[in-house]
């Protein structure tokens, strides 16, 4: 008839799910038409910068900001006494702790926001800096959370009692002045039970050390009162924009429609632009204060020591099994560095994250995990980078613990781990520690990648090198990583997940306009994952408009549905199911509309791609642009006019994405340089929604692992100071360091998500980091290598080496 | 990171040049490519109130090669020593050394005078100069001079050369024989855990002459007499190379710092030297 065009080609027209849609941002990005904080630019904006502490723990006997002041250009200079009577001297942190904005007397890490100074420019801001004079007395410096735990110095004067008792924290009882929480999961006595009583015990411990996500943009904010109107704005490098405006009117006392958070372009996040930074407090009240607008935009060392780091977990497990290799219980404790503050990122009754899902992918039927938190002279955070909750250091816990267990069972580690997978017909499992996986088949994954990779081929090179090393004749050895990895994102349900008493739901509101094109608002923000691109996509798929025709927007919150924002994998399994469920109403009432152009009951007519057709005669439709114009132009009994709807969606449970990874690696024992041969990825992360983008993101996530693993760190030495605060020390991999990736897929979908998808953000760099970690360990084993902590830098290789007499 | 405010000055001669550094003694340095100086002003870890560029000076560019002597003008980049098909001819060793210097973006800008006159252990043109045996010349008020490369370096940030001198340029005789560069590093644009500079010329299958030069091993460049003593009239066997190795152990003294314990970077120092007279001998 009139159509002439192919159902494919309507398909295709779609660009929706499945498609690899180039990504609509990168024209911009590209260009360098982004827009970040730092770009924005107002009428009179004055610039803030933070005097810092040089120590890290100190008292503070006096500031004298007079030569500050005196400098041309300088407009004010803030202490914790101008934000006292505000009460704005101290902050909450997401963790139920509090933070100071500006250092109350103390300082208690170094880099800590000591004064901040508003001028007339960022260069005349930075020569006050230099100018206000902090007369500090040292104090003894504690770094090692151990120690912390013993020592009679307390860190926190403001949690202990007059009387010297311990008051409970927000989590329950604290047994020393520097002791934030204990929290646990699980049962201890069955656990120790069964693994005093097991065939097979293997115990280590490993410390996953400090790191930092480091985004190229760092953090900022500029604020704007108008004492007019009485409106406070606020743009920011913000994860979860509208969190902010709630925190930001809770502190502030201004009502909250008089907030509007805006989060422009993000030049990435990881984690590291979930928390509120004292910058933020600051800049807001230097802009109540002088009644124009004030910017503040960190630089990379004030980033790297100051703002959330990631990671920083003592872990000592014991994991027991039969003599087969099928494991029977597992124990985890950990110490949890968490610096001078409790500022972690994660939902309010998880202190350690999702740190109980460090059973990993397999059917271990007792287990145990204790955390302790613990206060230290360090920079706060805790957040996770690029993982969801903790769930990087949880998995590099199993898949080390596998690696060990299988060194002392003296069997294959691939074999260990097939021997003990959760099985597909288990699926939904419930895990010891508590968790619900809702689906997986991960022995089809496994097999496909051990087979892509030729495993068995690798281990007999492996073997054949070893014999030439022993013999001399090369200096090389060679490590096989293997890791099998399964998250836990989409956080998630609100009967367990909050923030802040915020329900961590998500939202997506769609206007469909009259000519067929779409707007479409969520309560989540991009920061380089290409929302723009992706969630057009699931709509387009949905409602049967090509996602050329659909704008996305993020991150205003004077227009986006109120939503907790992104990280921890959860845009797409939340926010995305948002997106497939308003969609759905709008095709619901598309139908009704379809009906009565087609002259038809409700129930005749079906959705076909891109439009509606009498079920039965496929010649009779009507197709969405034309139902939404008939939404605007025509009176249709019983229906309002417009096509819009929303969806607030509280997801039932979380999604759980797995994946099976390969790493080869030789290793030059004598400098310890590691080369990294071949890298195989295979990630199901349910429906795919863009290959393409899922690639980009798999590559991101697995050179950020190949970072922690070999060399990123946040160190300190013994007196606190931070010894890796530019990109000359923290290793940040270029073009050059990074090898190629294979990468490959199945697809489990999930069964309670509206699309089935599960996320993939966070999967490569979670599965990655333990899969190069045990790539440098297996090259060592045949040598009796047990376990090496990273970051694997060439000069811990080399004591690797040495250590196991390899030099001699 | 902002640097304190600073006067910049831009003369179009030498002579402007040395006023302004007499005129203003301590407060006072030349930049030329900033790769430097720049990343230590912005730390205000240098304080320069007057700060005078070398961009527009004559006489400061251009590599020539004239009767086996090679000439380096203090401006010429490492970009420039990279791409000159004569300075490649001539003494290979500079493209071979250069290429590891940072990464493209800084080597367009980093030049061989700021290289060597800035005095930090971690540069790798110095002991590469010191390899070659080269010439620094200088000017200043008391007019120009010259000195040995292996004679420049006092400390770390300590040179021979007076607060109103210029260097000029470097310059040093065609080398002859094999040659070698080879640098562990973390990472591209990462100065060196541990460096080497070999050159090593043979006759009748043994060694002649051999020069070695080591990076980022102490507080100066460390050129090791005793080291290319230890190969020249030998066959350039394992033995000898161990040798070589031990005397070069004996002359440099690195500290720990986040690249690694000293230890580790004694033993990197071996293994990158053994490497680069391996390869210097391959070329001979
Ligand atoms: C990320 C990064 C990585 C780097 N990695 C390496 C590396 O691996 N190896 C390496 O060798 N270098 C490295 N560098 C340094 C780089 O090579 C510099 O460019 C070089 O050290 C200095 O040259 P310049 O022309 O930039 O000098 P500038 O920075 O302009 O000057 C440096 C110093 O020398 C003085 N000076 C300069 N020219 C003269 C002159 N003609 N007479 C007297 N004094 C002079 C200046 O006053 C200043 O004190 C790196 C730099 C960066 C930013």
């Amino acid at each position: 008839m009139k159509d002439e065009v192919t159902r494919e080609e309507r398909v295709a027209g779609l660009k929706g799910l499945g498609c690899s849609r180039k990504r609509v941002e990168d024209a911009r990005f590209t260009q360098g038409k982004g827009n970040y904080v730092d770009d924005i630019k107002l009428p009179g904006m004055l610039h803030g910068d933070f005097v810092r502490s040089p120590y890290a723990h100190a008292r503070i006997k006096s500031i004298n900001i007079d030569a500050a002041m005196a400098l041309p250009g300088v407009t004010a200079v803030l202490t914790a006494k101008d934000l006292e009577p505000l009460g704005l001297h101290w902050m909450p942190t997401l963790a139920g702790d509090k933070q100071m904005v500006l250092a109350d007397g103390k300082v208690l890490f170094q880099g800590q926001e000591v004064a901040f100074v508003v001028a007339s420019d960022r260069y005349v801001a930075a020569d006050a800096v230099e100018l206000v004079e902090v007369d500090y007395e040292e104090l003894e410096v504690i770094v090692d959370p151990f120690k912390s735990l013993q020592s009679d110095v307390v860190l926190r004067e403001d949690l202990v009692a007059e009387d010297g008792s311990i008051p409970n924290g927000a989590h329950g009882p604290r047994k020393h002045p520097n002791h934030i929480f204990t929290w646990e999961a699980g049962e201890e006595e069955a656990t120790n039970q069964v693994i005093d009583n097991a065939d097979v015990v293997a115990t280590e411990e490993m410390y996953y050390h400090r790191t930092h996500p480091c985004p190229l943009e760092t953090c900022g904010s500029v604020a704007s009162m108008d004492k007019v109107n009485g409106k406070l704005t606020l743009w920011g490098t913000f994860q979860a924009p509208h969190v902010v405006r709630t925190v930001a009117s809770l502190l502030s006392g201004i009502e909250e429609h008089n907030i509007r958070v805006v989060s422009p372009d993000i030049g990435g996040g990881f984690g590291n632009k979930v928390g509120v930074y004292p910058g933020y407090v600051c800049s807001i009240v230097a802009s109540i204060v002088t009644g124009v607008p004030v910017k503040w935009v960190e630089d990379r060392m004030e980033n790297l020591m100051s703002t959330a780091f990631a990671r920083d977990y003592w872990m000592k497990g014991k994991i027991s099994a039969t003599k087969e290799g099928k494991i029977t219980g597992l124990h985890c404790h950990v110490t949890a560095d968490h610096g001078a503050f409790d500022a972690c990122a994660d939902p309010t009754k998880f202190p350690a994250g999702f740190m109980n899902i460090c059973t990993g992918s397999y059917d271990i039927p007792v287990a145990y995990l204790g955390v302790d938190g613990v206060y230290t002279n360090k920079a706060p955070g805790g957040v996770s980078y690029r993982c969801s909750f903790r769930v990087t250091e949880a998995v590099y816990f199993i898949e080390r613990m596998i690696e060990v267990l299988a060194i002392e069972l003296n069997m294959d580690p691939a074999e260990l781990r097939s021997i003990n997978f959760i099985k597909k017909e288990q699926f939904p499992y419930t895990a010891a520690l508590g968790w619900e996986y809702d689906s997986g088949d991960y022995q089809t994954a496994w097999d496909k990648a051990l087979l892509a990779v030729d495993y068995k081929g690798l281990r007999a090179e492996q073997a054949e090198r070893v014999e030439a090393f022993k013999r001399g004749e090369t200096r090389k050895v060679m490590g096989i990583g293997l890791s099998f990895f399964t998250e836990i994102v989409g956080a998630g349900p609100v009967k367990n997940c909050d923030i802040l008493g915020m329900g961590m739901f998500d939202s997506c509101e769609i206007r469909i306009h009259p000519t067929g094109s779409a707007v479409a608002r969520l309560g989540t923000i991009s920061q380089g994952q290409g929302h723009a691109t992706t969630f057009a996509q699931i709509l387009a798929t949905e409602i049967g408009l090509s996602a050329e025709s659909i704008t996305i927007e993020e991150g205003d919150t004077d227009t986006a549905p109120y939503g907790l924002g992104t990280y921890g994998s959860r845009s797409t399994p939340v926010a995305g199911a948002a997106a497939a469920m308003a969609g759905r109403k709008i095709r619901a009432k598309a139908q009704m509309i379809a009906a009565y152009l087609l002259e038809v009951h409700d129930n005749d007519v079906e959705f076909d791609v891109d439009r509606f057709v009498v079920k039965g005669t496929p010649e009779q439709f009507k197709t969405m642009k034309e139902i939404a114009y008939a939404a605007y132009n025509q009176a249709i009994p019983g229906l309002e006019p417009g096509l819009e709807a929303v969806s607030y969606y509280d997801p039932p449970n979380m999604t759980y994405p797995f994946g099976a990874y390969v790493c080869v690696m030789d290793i030059d024992v004598d400098t310890g340089v590691p080369e990294i041969r071949r890298f195989y990825a295979l990630d199901d992360c349910g429906t795919r929604i863009n290959p393409m983008v899922i690639e980009g993101q798999i590559h991101g996530g697995l050179t950020e692992a190949l970072a922690v693993a070999l060399g990123q760190e946040i160190a300190y030495d013994d007196m606190g100071n931070v010894k890796t605060a530019t990109l000359m020390d923290f290793f940040l991999p270029t073009a050059w360091e990074v090898p190629n990736y294979e990468t490959d897929f199945t697809v489990t979908p999930s069964p309670h998500h509206p699309i089935g998808a599960k996320g993939v953000g966070e999967s490569p760099h979670v599965g990655g980091v333990p899969c190069f970690s045990n790539a440098v360990q297996d090259a060592f084993r045949p040598f009796g290598n047990r376990h090496t902590n990273m970051p694997h830098d060439h000069w811990r290789i080399w004591q690797t080496a040495n250590n196991l007499g390899m030099h001699d | 990171m902002i640097p304190a405010a600073f006067e910049y000055y831009r003369p179009t001669d030498m002579a402007g040049v040395i006023a302004l550094l007499q005129e203003h003694g301590d407060d006072a340095r030349v930049i030329a490519g900033g790769h430097s100086l720049i990343p230590m002003m912005k730390l205000r870890m240098a304080d320069v109130p007057h700060l005078i560029d070398l961009q527009a000076i004559k006489g400061l560019n251009g590599i020539a090669i004239t009767d086996g002597t090679v000439t380096i003008g203090a401006m010429v980049t490492q970009h420039e020593i990279i791409n000159s098909a004569e300075m490649e001819k001539a003494a290979p060793i500079m493209k071979e050394a250069a290429l590891q210097i940072a990464d493209p973006q800084v080597r367009y800008m980093g030049t061989v005078g700021g290289n060597v006159a800035n005095g930090d252990p971690g540069n790798d043109m110095p002991g590469l100069m010191q390899c070659l045996n080269a010439q620094f010349h200088l000017t200043g008020p008391d007019g120009d001079r010259t000195v040995d490369a292996r004679d420049f370096y006092e400390a770390a940030y300590m040179t021979d050369r007076e607060d109103e001198e210029v260097l000029t340029a470097v310059s040093f005789a065609a080398p002859v024989g094999g040659f070698a560069y080879e640098k562990q590093k973390r990472k591209i644009g990462d100065y060196a855990t541990a460096a080497a500079a070999v050159q090593i010329s043979k006759e009748g299958g043994k060694v002649a002459a051999a020069s070695i030069a080591m990076t980022n091993l102490s507080d100066t460049p460390v050129w090791s007499d005793s080291a290319g003593a230890a190969l020249v009239g030998t066959a350039c066997d394992d033995a000898a190379v161990k040798a070589a190795v031990t005397a070069m152990l004996g002359d440099i003294d690195p500290t720990e710092d986040n690249r690694g314990p000293v230890a580790f970077k004694r033993h990197a120092a071996g293994i990158v030297l053994g490497r680069a007279i391996t390869r210097a001998w391959s070329r001979a």
